[in-house]
């Protein structure tokens, strides 16, 4: 294989990541608020259908994109409302909305099924795009991967490094906390949870008018990103940049699959094409078993030198959600 | 700052928790609040941090102008800063990112000059901290230092404490009371809320007690510990016939067992308990009592030491191996930990019996709950929910589900929030079977006098040291007063049996 | 308590008013006729027998699969890895088929014994969910969908490879087996009465284990309060564990059906969705086993009689799911409100 073709590939792997890494820091923002958004394999499909059904009828791509937000706005302003105000299970309201969803985009995307509709062309960034191997890589995208890019540093920034965001994890680690240090708690996790939503439903349109363009209906294949999102959620350990490259890693190993298909002739493509997702769950399983209740009672059971070792390892691998995610909160 | 509550009430639901509390507390003054568990006190604090609105009528001022804190963020910024038992910060965050959070000021906190914020206030009372460490790596009495860190930098000019000695080592406290004792001197205003009658005396410069939600009464110094304690506990104390002990063989047997959670150790505890006796555990709340208790019942594994049930070796074993040996054990949390909600007695007497067979007999499920029903006296049908019985009968219910034959039971505060018919027909329940099964029982209480009427011994816990065994029939009320607020301890020793 | 069940009936009705009222909103919004639609759908599932025998096919599984996460739930689990305990059923029935076709074993033997085999790969299948979660710490939620993305890979790998049909592999599936193989079908309907059997067997035996035996009782009680339960003496992961056990060999019961009752062959898609689609089932019953008959076979009806709406009135026939989703959803948020503001109003 050439070089041209690897740098090919690869960009193609930033590109075909950046619906996964609007999901991922949409459901991160959500989470760090407290509020677990399980909708979203569903958000993603009927954003997607949403965002091009309206980008077709109006023939403006920017409506379409900004259809797909308002979607998956609305679909979370359900969770919210079930978990926050009703305080029911997130999960089960969660877990309802994906396959409501889902099977409404294909009800509602029975007429645009197959049309030629609008696509988001790359567009080259002068002088950058011209730099050998990085110009390659980073500077020959459409608008929408480019912003995906922005997306994940901004996010970074605003929770790591602003004072709402700072607010932000102490409303999912210890809403008492951020209540007494001045947080409405339940309105910001409100607005984090709305705000997760429409960069969720940002997911769709990214499918169906840039990186898979288009609406196929149940063909579209894009059943099942929502659950790998959720996933990489978990890996990321709820740090956007953590989870963006969680997102390019499973997008690296989708492309390798298709790239070593002529090689491995006696594994069928579609073996490798979800090869990544058993993968995931050892991944999930690594950053997750410090938690096992076994491996404290083994780790009590051990000598102090070996228990230090053992228990520093375990904190270096394991992610912790955020303390409060899925609790509700109420001021005594 | 000067602070005054007028007629502060308060209820939830039933409970009036404040009844009409007057109190006014001088520009640079530390004012002790002192009183037993569920005195009120903390809802009282609560109140004058704006965590709890009171009921209407109730007043507060503060330098003599009234004000009404809708929330604590509300009360910092008139200047009360509260700093709670478990300090409210975030374990994972860097402390920098801890002291920042909550603080006003724009999108992008400029992250160097607080740190230089940060580092001077550190300096300026003696605390060293690293900005760049995390929460979780500091002990409580460090996170305390840091919380009030974070409060002074707010401005807070009123502060109020909560049980802040509770948990953390005796340098820290000396630290503590360091820096709280300079807080005068700049006019500001403390309020020091604990049961520790040591503490309180060796720092505050006046006492308000609370009893039953009421303000019993003000002192200053010199304090009179008897004077405080008949305070905090009440004038009358009735002891009642006392049964003489009449105890069997050795039933549980503890040879210097050590106990370490994350916030105490407790350490060498030896005991031998025989059948038939009853063994009170003393301390207030969160003193180490709960864990010598759950170490008792496996369910907190001893890192040195041996613990022995009737000369069988159990150290280490798991909760559901002493439970096979008669050890049975019902927790303070009942709807939490001892019973299940959404099933019904019935549901829960078939569950404590061993399974006959594949099916449920529910005729004989029916005719066991009527029975026991009966003859624990419980106030509910057998198809009752057990989350639908008042607190008395929960407990009734819990005490039913005793297993038989037994060796030992513990108990977690059995007759909390109890009346007192419910009182005095659990613990005759409890001491039939201390006569019938040759059963011991260890409970831990904060009443007092419960502890002095029905235990034969007496242990005493105060910050995780453990009393010898005192007799309960020659212990008095305030003594014990005296011990658990961590006086008086020279002459009672460490010393073990 | 008798006005307390009134009030709970009026919110499910409400509930299943609002439902029928959104999506009838949403069939207005593509200029079709409500009542044109639902009258399509009953006709589609009802209308005559040899589609009322479809809406029985459909039935089998889902009853199955309900009965199963019964159990799950009961403990307080969320089993959302059924689809994949399902397709693993379906796998293990398959290789147990290949085995023994040749073997010269009767035909009826080795039905049940395929059929027992998918039992038994459902119940490995929900037991790596159940190790996941009690050792390795994993939420079964995600472990569990992991699982189901395995599934799905594993089906095309045998599809695509080791069972591949000789010539050329498909997406059609692997080869079927002859027909005396299968369980025998009522006469010029799909339906086999020995699936529905099986069914009905299976709810009816979790109807029992959970109302009248200890294990049931136990099981109710982990569920409810793990940590009460501990204490009462319950080997409480063990419970876990087991409960996750019978969902699986359920669910495998329900994939071993599809496969042999009627595809007689293993397919990509074989789970249909059902294990999905008894998740809310059990949902929208309040988890109460009495309900699960007629409740899965309105689920099997809407899903039978929107297949044909595409032909009628051009209407895609995922109506079905968007149909049951809306009435899970209403049934959950009635729920929620009327326990917030039901109690305020007292």
């Amino acid at each position: 294989m050439s070089q041209e073709t690897i740098l090919i590939g690869l960009a193609g792997v930033l590109a075909s990541a950046s619906p996964l890494i609007f999901a991922v820091i949409g459901e991160t923002l959500s989470e760090r608020a407290g509020v677990i958004n399980l909708s979203m394999n569903g958000t993603i499909l009927l954003a997607a259908m949403g965002g091009f059904a309206v980008a077709y009828t109006t023939d403006n791509i920017v409506l379409g994109f900004l259809g797909g937000m308002l979607i998956g706005a609305l679909v979370a302003l359900v969770v919210a409302f079930a978990s926050i105000t009703l305080q029911q299970s997130q999960v089960a309201v969660g877990f309802v909305l994906a396959l409501t969803c889902r099977d409404l985009s294909y009800f509602l995307g029975n007429p645009y099924m197959g049309l030629p509709g609008p696509r988001l062309q790359a567009l080259p960034i002068p002088v950058l795009s011209d730099i050998p191997v990085i110009g390659q890589l980073f500077f020959r995208h459409d608008v929408i991967t480019y912003i995906s890019f922005i997306a994940i540093f901004l996010a970074w920034l605003w929770i790591f490094r602003t004072r709402p965001g700072l607010m932000l994890q102490g409303i999912g680690e210890k809403p008492a906390a951020a209540y007494i240090r001045g947080a409405n708690v339940n309105v910001m996790r409100y607005v984090y949870t709305i705000i997760g939503g429409a960069l969720i439903g940002l997911a769709g349109p990214a499918f169906s008018l840039a990186t898979r363009a288009g609406w196929m209906g149940t063909i579209s294949g894009l059943d099942g990103f929502g659950w790998i999102a959720l996933s990489i959620t978990i890996f990321g350990g709820w740090n956007p940049v953590r989870g963006a490259l969680g997102a390019y890693l499973f997008a690296f190993l989708q492309w390798l699959g298709l790239v070593l298909q002529p090689v491995l002739t006696q594994v069928p493509s579609q073996v490798l094409q979800v090869a990544p997702f058993p993968l995931m769950i050892l991944t999930l399983l690594l950053v997750n078993i410090g938690n096992a209740e076994w491996v404290e009672r083994t780790l009590a059971a051990m000598p102090e030198s070996a228990r230090k070792i053992f228990s520093k390892i375990l904190r270096a691998m394991r992610t912790s959600p955020p303390a409060a995610l899925g609790v509700p909160f109420e001021r005594d | 700052m000067n602070v005054e509550l007028k007629n502060i009430h308060k209820h939830f639901g039933s409970v009036h928790a404040n009844k009409g509390i007057n109190l006014n507390i001088p520009t640079g003054t530390i004012q002790g609040i002192l009183g037993e568990n569920g005195a009120g006190k903390s809802t009282l604090m609560k109140i004058l941090s704006g965590f709890i609105q009171p009921d209407s009528g109730s007043e507060v001022f503060l330098d003599g102008k009234p004000v009404v804190m809708h929330s604590p963020a509300d009360a910092i910024k008139y200047g009360v800063g509260m700093l709670h038992q478990d300090p409210l910060d975030f374990p994972p965050m860097k402390l920098l990112d801890n002291f920042l959070l909550g603080l006003p000021g724009g999108i992008f906190p400029n992250r160097k000059e607080a740190t230089q914020d940060f580092s001077l206030l550190a300096r300026e009372y003696g605390f060293t901290f690293d900005p760049e460490n995390y929460v979780d790596s500091l002990t409580v009495g460090e996170r305390q230092q840091l919380e009030i860190m974070r409060l002074l930098f707010l401005g807070a000019r009123v502060f109020i404490l909560d049980e802040p000695t509770t948990g953390i080592s005796a340098g820290q406290k000396e630290k503590l009371f360091a820096t709280l004792k300079k807080f005068p001197e700049q006019a500001m205003t403390v309020i020091f809320v604990s049961h520790k009658l040591e503490d309180v005396e060796s720092l505050c410069d006046r006492v308000a007690v609370l009893r039953g939600g009421e303000l019993v009464g003000e002192t200053q110094p010199p304090y009179v510990t008897s004077k405080l304690v008949e305070m905090m506990f009440g004038k009358e104390i009735t002891l009642g016939e006392r049964q003489p002990v009449q105890t069997g063989g050795v039933v549980l047997s503890m040879k210097n067992v050590s106990l370490e959670d994350v916030r105490m150790k407790v350490k060498n505890v030896s005991l031998d308990v025989r059948a038939g006796e009853v063994i009170g555990l003393a301390g207030m709340e969160g003193s180490g009592q709960g864990m010598f208790i759950r170490a008792c019942s496996g369910l907190m594994r001893p890192v040195g030491g041996r613990i022995e049930l009737k000369d069988k070796d159990l150290t280490g074993k798991s909760y559901h191996t002493f439970k096979r040996a008669g050890v049975n054990f019902l927790p303070a949390a009942r709807l939490e930990e001892g019973l299940v909600p959404g099933l019904n007695l019935t549901e829960h007497f078939i569950l404590a019996e061993e399974p006959k067979g594949l099916f449920i007999d529910r005729m004989m499920g029916q005719q066991l709950a009527e029975e026991r029903i009966k003859s624990f006296n419980i106030r509910g049908k057998p198809h009752s929910t057990v989350e639908s019985l008042s607190g008395g009968n929960q407990q009734r219910a819990e005490l039913a589900l005793l297993q038989s034959p037994l060796s030992l039971v513990l108990l977690e505060h059995p007759t909390r929030g109890l009346d007192i018919e419910s009182v005095i027909y659990i613990w005759s329940k409890l001491k039939d079977r201390c006569k019938t099964d040759g059963a011991a029982i260890i409970f831990i209480s904060s009443d007092l006098e419960e502890i002095l009427q029905y235990s034969d011994r007496v242990l005493v816990f105060f910050n995780g040291k453990v009393s010898a065994p005192l007799d309960a029939g020659k212990t008095t009320v305030e003594e014990l007063g005296q011990l658990i607020g961590g006086k008086g301890w020279a002459d009672k020793g460490e010393a073990h049996d | 308590m008798i006005k307390d069940r009134f009030g709970n009936l009026a919110y499910q009705l409400a509930a299943l008013l609002l439902a029928f009222g959104v999506v009838s909103l949403i069939l207005i919004s593509v200029d079709a006729s409500p009542s044109e639609t639902y009258k399509n759908i009953f006709k589609g599932s009802f209308g005559e027998m040899r589609k009322f025998a479809e809406v029985l096919v459909a039935f089998v599984p889902l009853l199955l699969v309900t009965a199963g996460l019964l159990v799950t739930f009961s403990s307080g689990l969320w089993n959302i890895g059924v689809e994949g305990q399902v397709v693993l059923g379906a796998i293990a029935t398959t290789w147990v088929y290949r085995l023994l076709l040749e073997s010269g074993l009767p035909p009826g033997l080795i039905i049940a014994l395929a059929i027992l085999g998918g039992m038994v790969g459902g119940a490995i299948w929900a037991a790596l969910a159940g190790i996941l979660k009690v050792f390795g710490g994993v939420n079964e939620i995600f472990g569990g969908l992991g699982l189901n993305f395995v599934s799905t890979a594993l089906t095309i790998y045998l599809i695509f490879g080791p069972w591949k049909r000789p010539g050329v592999a498909s997406m059609s599936g692997t080869v079927p087996f002859p027909d005396e193989f299968s369980l025998p079908l009522l006469a010029n309907l799909r339906i086999s009465p020995w699936a529905l059997v099986i069914a009905f067997v299976g709810i009816v035996v979790i109807y029992f284990l959970l109302q009248g035996t200890y294990f049931g009782l136990r099981l109710k009680a982990v569920g409810k309060n793990f940590r009460a339960a501990y204490l009462l003496g319950i080997p409480t992961w063990q419970y876990a564990m087991y409960s996750f056990l019978i969902c699986g060999a359920l669910a495998g019961a329900a994939g071993a059906v599809q496969v042999a009752a009627v595809y007689h062959r293993l397919i990509p898609s074989i789970s249909s969705g059902y294990g999905y689609l008894g998740l809310m089932v059990a949902m929208l019953i309040n988890y109460q086993a009495l309900w699960a008959v007629p409740v899965a076979l309105f689920f099997a009806a809407l899903n039978i009689g929107s297949i044909q709406l595409p032909i009628v009135m051009k209407l895609d026939s995922s109506l079905s799911g968007v149909l049951q989703g809306v009435l899970v959803l209403f049934v959950l948020l009635a729920a929620g409100v009327r326990q917030k503001f039901g109690r305020k109003a007292q």
